[in-house]
């Protein structure tokens, strides 16, 4: 039983390694689309056009709930729906059977280890990472166009004795934020692998059902909660403004 | 007595972990109990108490999530 902290690399694109969980991150958002796609094309009475209504639906009433103001409902809904739906399709290919046991044999020095094609997007530091900073650069982008890039920038820097240290603070806050949700991500995801991995090494049949079940729990309230406190920071950095 | 290098780096991560989920299991019970507690004073705001659960229950997460990584970078890196 061997536990790999970074992706593998399957392959050289030019100078840039494809990693495993590059690839599936690839299959999710093609599958992403593809749904998408099916969806255009259905009627709009359809079950699976009804069902994809009703997640839409479910996310408005919690944006509604946390922001309040129609307006910024409709700015950072489209993003956070996208985001729920990466990484929960992310979080439950990860969990299918063959991900992470299907692969090829690699020669090292200590012998063969197994080189998984494919592992789930979010048990890699690096794809959690990406979906961090492009949120919390998303909230700083409406918030800027909302008070002025100056009057946003003005809320870090300044010179107005205490408020300059406390703008000082509010700096790091945000990198703390980026850090916090990739970690966030990335740990639930990868802690369960582990977990299932080790699981499934003491007793390979019905033992490791009711953690599947766990994982499928963990892996949707994981979406739910990135997309929440991207829903709570956006109201955060948009509300400042009308104080000052 | 000598202690050889692989043993220590695995009693840390099992002390990193297991000091970790104490205080995070305590937090997350705690906020489990007074959402339950509140929940049940006022059932009509259960949705509204429901999220702001969640929420604190994710932060109180996030620290056992960092144990885990400096556990995972302990034990790998």
């Amino acid at each position: 039983m061997e536990i790999s902290l970074a992706a593998e690399t399957i392959f050289h694109l030019g100078p840039i390694p494809v990693t495993n969980s590059m690839l599936m991150s690839t299959v999710a958002a093609v599958f992403l689309i593809f749904v998408i796609y099916l969806l255009q094309k259905l009627p709009k009475t359809s079950l699976f056009y009804n069902f994809f209504e009703m997640i839409v639906e479910w996310l408005y009433n919690l944006a509604t709930q946390i922001l309040g103001e129609e307006k910024k409902v409709q700015q950072i809904l489209p993003i956070a729906t996208t985001l729920f739906l990466f990484i929960i399709t992310n979080n439950w290919l990860g969990l299918l059977p063959g991900i992470g046991t299907i692969g090829f044999w690699h020669q090292q020095e200590e012998g063969k280890t197994l080189l998984p094609l494919l592992r789930s997007g979010n048990a890699d530091l690096n794809s959690t990472l990406g979906l961090a900073i492009s949120a919390i650069f998303i909230i700083h982008y409406f918030a800027a166009k909302e008070a002025g890039v100056f009057n946003h920038l003005k809320k870090f820097f300044n010179l107005r004795g205490i408020f300059s240290f406390v703008g000082i603070l509010e700096l790091f806050s945000e990198f703390s934020k980026i850090l916090s949700f990739s970690f966030r991500l990335f740990g639930n995801i990868f802690a369960g692998e582990v977990l299932l991995m080790v699981v499934s090494f003491l007793i390979p049949f019905f033992a490791p059902l009711p953690f599947l079940g766990l994982e499928i729990f963990v892996g949707f309230i994981q979406a739910l909660v990135f997309t929440t406190l991207t829903l709570v920071f956006y109201g955060m950095a948009t509300s400042h403004q009308e104080e000052h | 007595m000598e202690i050889s290098e692989a043993a220590s780096k695995a009693l840390a991560t099992a002390i990193v972990m297991g000091v970790g989920s104490i205080t995070t299991a305590i937090a997350i019970g705690w906020i489990g109990a007074k959402g339950v507690e509140s929940i049940a004073r006022n059932p009509e705001a259960a949705g509204k108490i429901q999220t702001a659960m969640i929420l604190a229950i994710a932060f109180a997460e996030a620290i056992a999530i960092y144990t885990l990584v400096v556990a995972l970078v302990i034990k790998f890196v």
